[in-house]
């Protein structure tokens, strides 16, 4: 029987080693659209994260009535009632945060991670786990989204807005070098480059990371090597 | 002079990829060679189509009369799945040889972003008036999947020249670079900003 993994690793693994934005690229479309202010970054992130983690938990509870040849449009009538219950939501008490997401918060849908979770996860596990995992993945998304929003509002703006989710307002502004403000990284074509240069970054360090196991690896065989003679 | 308004806008000012950033997913997957990014602008563009054509007419026809406008979400992606569902029956039937060239293509773009938005675009109501009457939502359709087609195609060149480039550094091998080459292509992009 395979070994249950644990709950824990089920949650760091939708951050780190299984992040959906760096290192499985789904979901792009939002990643390069929603992100060039920190608010409007965590405000889809949240949105992904909800949708998410309700999905995974009606899927699963589903899982064992839904006929196997049909179940990928069912999963897709799910998201969708889903998604049009938090876009309901926002609309109703954030219409700020609604507004500037506009139709990139309807095609949460079409977002591959959700899909991609059901299908892979929640449809083979229980309640409990697949809890975990969706708030687990859609915490990565949340991170991953903000990252790339810090920098592009950093660099693109020279300062920091943070606007209220519910109110709209911007509650506080830190401002950097505002002078010396590179405005293209605001803009569309700053929002491919910046995500290349952080992916091409996160490639060095995950082979950098790499190499040091492979040595440290290679140390310990020598070690047993010797003791064995 | 509307249409060609609305062709331009949708074609180069306002293309769906660079500037509004849906498609990505094959923009970057699918585009690696030229052959492949031209089955799936043809199948795209037919499927945009018709897809807007059948969700225009279910919106307004049905939704709107029955005043169940909040299900179009629900409405529209059920649409497009069994409209592709369809489609590669009839071809498979009718076409076979048009089915063997967009095949694998066809699944994939039931989860593609542009259907679905453009199918939203389209039914767009602003103070009880429709954006667009049925023959601009014909054009506005078309000129989105040949926007898109225009900007995969092209880029599935740059695509082709990177694979297996020597001159990029390691970190930067795979969706890194191509990245950066549509971040290129999109400030080109912002010339044509002006032109409306």
């Amino acid at each position: 029987m395979k070994e249950k993994t644990s709950l824990k690793s089920i949650f760091l693994d939708g951050i780190i080693k299984n992040n959906p934005v760096f290192v499985l690229f789904l979901g792009m479309c939002p990643v390069l659209a929603t992100t060039s202010s920190f608010s409007s970054a965590l405000g889809m992130g949240i949105a992904v994260v909800v949708v998410l983690t309700m999905t995974n938990i009606i899927i699963s509870l589903i899982r064992k009535i839904v006929p196997n040849d049909i179940r990928i449009p069912i999963y897709i009538v799910v998201i969708a009632t889903v998604v049009t219950i938090v876009e309901m939501f926002m609309k109703a008490f954030m219409a700020d945060l609604a507004a500037t997401l506009g139709v990139y918060l309807s095609i949460i849908v079409v977002n591959c991670v959700i899909l991609g979770r059901a299908e892979a996860f929640a449809s083979q596990n229980n309640v409990g786990r697949s809890v975990i995992d969706g708030l687990g993945t859609g915490i990565g998304f949340l991170l991953a989204l903000v990252l790339i929003a810090l920098f592009r509002e950093i660099i693109g703006t020279g300062a920091i807005e943070f606007v209220g989710l519910f109110s709209g307002k911007v509650l506080f502004r830190l401002p950097l070098f505002e002078k010396y403000a590179i405005n293209i990284f605001v803009g569309n074509a700053g929002a491919f480059i910046m995500l290349g240069l952080l992916i091409a970054l996160i490639n060095m360090f995950t082979s950098v990371h790499e190499k040091r196991l492979l040595k440290l690896e290679a140390k310990k065989e020598e070690a047993t090597v010797k003791e064995a003679k | 002079m509307k249409f060609i308004l609305i062709a331009l806008s949708a074609i180069l000012v306002n293309n769906i990829v660079l500037t509004r950033f849906l498609g990505i997913c094959p923009f970057l997957g699918v585009s690696k060679k030229t052959k492949n990014a031209l089955g799936m602008s043809g199948a795209l563009i037919f499927v945009l189509l018709l897809s807007s054509l059948v969700s225009y007419a279910f919106y307004f026809l049905v939704l709107v009369p029955l005043g169940l406008e909040f299900l179009k979400l629900v409405a529209f992606i059920l649409i497009i799945a069994s409209l592709v569902q369809f489609v590669e029956i009839a071809l498979k039937r009718f076409m076979p040889s048009l089915y063997k060239a967009l095949g694998i293509y066809l699944p994939l773009i039931t989860t593609n972003c542009v259907v679905l938005t453009v199918a939203l675009d389209v039914v767009a109501v602003t103070g009880g008036v429709a954006d667009y009457s049925f023959l601009e939502m014909i054009i506005y359709s078309l000129s989105n999947g040949i926007g898109f087609a225009l900007v995969f195609i092209v880029f599935s060149f740059t695509q082709e020249k990177l694979a297996n480039n020597k001159a990029i550094p390691t970190p930067f091998k795979g969706n890194a670079v191509a990245l950066l080459a549509a971040g290129l292509m999109a400030l080109a992009f912002v010339g044509f900003q002006g032109m409306i």
